[in-house]
């Protein structure tokens, strides 16, 4: 039969259940976003013995089907309607043997849903470790189910778990409670109101707001029975678990026996350092400083390769192909904005590393546990560490990662902080402009260059601390202020989630963010080789003239046309325009374009400034040369100093420019108004205080 | 009706009984946010108003035992074993949770 089978995985967050997905499909996967939300939708293709093939779906982790998160709410908007082309045809809950108590909390729920579930036991290998031992024939019986007791770590148990996939007739689809001993009174009404209809099926619509597909919304006399007040559902639910609790407990106690004293614990030992109220704090200021150490001297070697191999590809194309506006195009729009994309992925693959690293292996528990008091001082949760720690890469990933804190005040607020963070994208600017300004020499030991870049960094993040104090004064969101984490077992990461986590998210990165930054550089490229008029059309007569009398060389005269049509260019044009409003902040039109430029992505600053200042490569030292010698138009004396350089920096340290983080702002937050007032507010006050700072400097 | 010193007295006898009983429960009803670090104890009942789903879905239940494994500067966040459930709760929810310690564990 050429008919697939629908599996879906499902289960706890740190069962391992990423690890079983990986192990079922192997490299057959492809990740996208479920349609009109950001939620990661993971699906893949399982190959099964006699020809069979199952289309494997991970759903997002969950701790039972009372969701309290967008990722939440997929997994029961998939399992209550029965017409999505991804509804399974088996389950598979995935349990860590060490809490299968909680486990089967969710395994009980979705086999009230009628649906055939496969119970998948992870992290076997511990058993013995833990002194646990299972009566697998006995469970079976009990929950109605069949059970493969696996080990992703020891690749055990994967083939019978295949097995199970390929029977899935034979399992039963019998419930293991009877919905209705939550309150019987009430579920007897709701089954002469809908006779045809599962009791639990009704129960979740009742109960959960979430978007139940068309033929759910058939039912609009569901709406009467939602009569009970919030708080009465929430009692039923408590009581919901209470009575889940007492069967599972009931069979855990014949079919599981746990001997303590076999058992050992490392967790505790870990936990007595590294949450520890001196040291814990110590440990994770040293692992963050090894971080960026690694991601910046790691990642400085194969960044200068690509940066020599795209300025190398882009001249053996203009060389190769046949002279004219579409080489152009390619060597100087394409291919450029591709090494913008391209020379990222360095350092994004590196802190995705780290932090896949972090998250397998237990340890960001810990650092969310550290902190929240800390970040809660200023209106941010302790979950949001991992945004801002992440935001020092880039801030599209870091927005995408505040997901998980369910309080929405909070997730707003991280949200709307992490582009302060100082990304790898303002790095580029930074070095250039200190290398201008600030002089060379030491304080006791460290060069003033290395401490103003720190002070950056620090800056970036006061900025993001105080912001968030200020907007959780301002802010008046009330939403339910809860904060449970679990602290999972320390475990040594996996390498091959790892790889993979690593690849599948610089990929999105990529193809992502770098649409939309090659975009711009092409519509950047068209901006600066066009122009209206004569000066623009004319420029090469213009200039030859206007330097016939000098003797200078055929280069020198290239380079004084190339920058006549740019100040002629619509970009030019533009960069005029604005011309007043920046020269209080000390800078000239050619740095106005490269503003105007970089709001796509900062980096694009360097390269702009590299192209207005009529240098043909991507030489730094060039461009700070070239940069060192403009001369400002009014006040004489270097165009940048101190002042102006002071200036730009605090600018760029303050200002929103990054058109993919607005993207995904608009994206997370599902509305137009915070990216843009994030935009208005930022980019306005970046203005104040860089115009503060020059007028008090120069 | 006159008031005697015997109705002043029998009034202030309530209101002694009331403060005494007051205390007493106060004394008695110890909350989450009550226990020590390395302290074990039993759930005996949550306000279910105030306590997310969530944790009672994590085994945070009347009758299931707790202890508390590790607490951050200003005893906020706890860090807890709640039959077998490793999590952190803010202080905010851990009062909310009513428990009878365990006497050494």
């Amino acid at each position: 039969m050429a008919k697939q089978i629908n599996v879906s995985l499902i289960g706890n967050p740190n069962t391992g259940k990423t690890s079983v997905f990986n192990a079922l499909t192997g490299l057959n996967q492809k990740v996208g976003n479920y349609p009109g939300i950001t939620v990661e939708k993971k699906q893949g293709i399982c190959k099964l013995p006699r020809g069979v093939k199952a289309h494997i779906l991970d759903l997002p982790g969950t701790y039972s089907l009372n969701a309290s998160s967008i990722d939440e709410n997929v997994v029961i908007e998939l399992l209550l309607n029965k017409n999505d082309k991804d509804f399974p045809d088996v389950a598979i809950v995935i349990s860590d043997v060490e809490n299968l108590k909680r486990n089967l909390l969710l395994f009980t729920q979705i086999k009230d849903l009628e649906i055939p579930v496969i119970l998948a036991i992870n992290m076997s290998d511990r058993m013995n470790y833990k002194g646990i031992s299972l009566d697998i024939p006995y469970l079976e019986e009990q929950l109605q189910t069949k059970i493969a007791l696996i080990s992703t770590r020891k690749n055990t148990g994967i083939e019978d778990l295949k097995n199970l996939i390929i029977n899935h007739k034979n399992i039963s689809k019998t419930p293991c409670l009877d919905a209705s001993v939550i309150d019987v009174e009430y579920f007897n009404r709701l089954r002469n109101a809908f006779p045809n209809q599962l009791l639990y099926k009704l129960w979740l619509v009742i109960t959960q707001d979430v978007n139940f597909g068309k033929t759910e919304r058939k039912e609009p006399s569901i709406e009467s029975f939602k009569t009970k007040s919030r708080s009465e559902l929430k009692r039923l639910q408590q009581k919901e678990t209470i009575k889940r609790y007492q069967f599972i407990n009931q069979v855990l106690k014949r079919g599981q026996v746990i001997d303590t004293s076999k058992a050992r614990d490392l967790r505790s030992k870990f936990d007595r350092v590294l949450t520890h109220k001196v040291w814990g704090y110590v440990i994770f200021g040293v692992i963050l400083l090894t971080i960026f150490q690694a991601i910046y001297d790691w990642s400085s070697v194969p960044m200068d390769f690509i940066d020599s191999t795209f300025a190398s590809l882009s001249e053996w194309t203009k060389r190769a192909l046949p002279s004219g506006a579409f080489t152009n195009l390619i060597a100087e729009g394409v291919i450029p904005g591709l090494g913008g994309i391209v020379i990222f992925i360095p350092q994004i693959a590196f802190l995705f590393l780290f932090i896949a690293i972090l998250e397998e292996s237990g340890y960001m528990s810990r650092v969310v546990f550290l902190m929240d008091r800390i970040m809660r001082r200023f209106g941010l949760s302790g979950k949001s560490v991992v945004p801002l720690i992440s935001g020092t890469a880039c801030a599209i990933p870091a927005i995408m990662a505040t997901r998980n804190i369910e309080n929405w005040k909070e997730r707003l607020i991280t949200i709307l902080v992490t582009p302060f963070t100082t990304c790898s994208a303002r790095l580029p600017v930074y070095l250039i402009i200190i290398a201008l300004v600030i002089p060379e020499g030491r304080i006791v030991g460290l060069s003033y260059q290395a401490l103003t870049l720190m002070l950056l960094y620090l800056i970036g993040f006061g900025a993001a601390v105080l912001s968030a104090w200020l907007l959780n004064k301002i802010l008046k969101i009330r939403s339910k202020t809860y904060f449970v984490i679990e602290m999972p077992n320390y475990k040594l990461p996996l390498l091959k989630n790892v790889v993979i986590t690593v690849i599948e998210k610089t990929k999105s990165f990529v193809f992502g963010a770098g649409k939309i930054i090659l975009a711009i550089s092409i519509i950047l490229w068209f901006l600066a080789s066009y122009g209206p008029g004569e000066e623009f059309n004319n420029a090469e007569e213009i200039v030859t003239t206007e330097y016939a009398s000098q003797e200078l060389s055929d280069e020198d005269l290239q380079h004084k046309i190339a920058a006549h049509k740019l100040e002629h260019s619509f970009i030019g044009i533009t960069g005029r325009a604005i011309e007043p409003s920046i020269r209080p902040l000390g800078y000239d039109w050619k740095i106005g374009i490269a503003l105007i430029s970089s709001f796509a992505a900062r980096e694009v600053f360097v390269g702009t400034l590299a192209t207005i200042y009529s240098v043909g490569n991507d030489d730094e030292d060039t461009i700070k040369n070239r940069m060192a010698g403009e001369v400002n138009p009014i006040l004489g004396g270097p165009l940048f100093n101190f002042a102006s350089g002071i200036s730009l920096l605090l600018f760029y340290a303050f200002a929103m420019q990054c058109m993919s983080t607005l993207a995904i702002v608009k994206r997370e937050t599902n509305s137009w108004k915070w990216p843009i007032l994030q935009l208005v507010i930022m980019t306005a006050f970046a203005y104040i205080v860089a115009l503060i700072a020059y007028q008090f400097l120069k | 009706m006159t008031i005697s010193l015997r109705h002043i007295f029998l009034v202030l006898q309530i209101i002694l009984f009331l403060i005494l009983r007051m205390n007493l429960n106060k004394r008695v009803e110890f909350s989450l946010a009550d226990l020590k670090k390395g302290e074990k104890a039993i759930i005996k009942e949550i306000s279910s108003d105030k306590v997310p789903l969530k944790l009672l879905e994590m085994g945070c239940l009347p009758g299931n035992e707790v202890e508390m494994l590790q607490l951050a500067p200003f005893k906020d966040p706890m860090y807890l074993n709640i039959n077998g459930s490793h999590l952190a709760i803010r202080q905010e929810t851990a009062k909310f949770v009513i428990i009878e310690k365990l006497v050494n564990g």
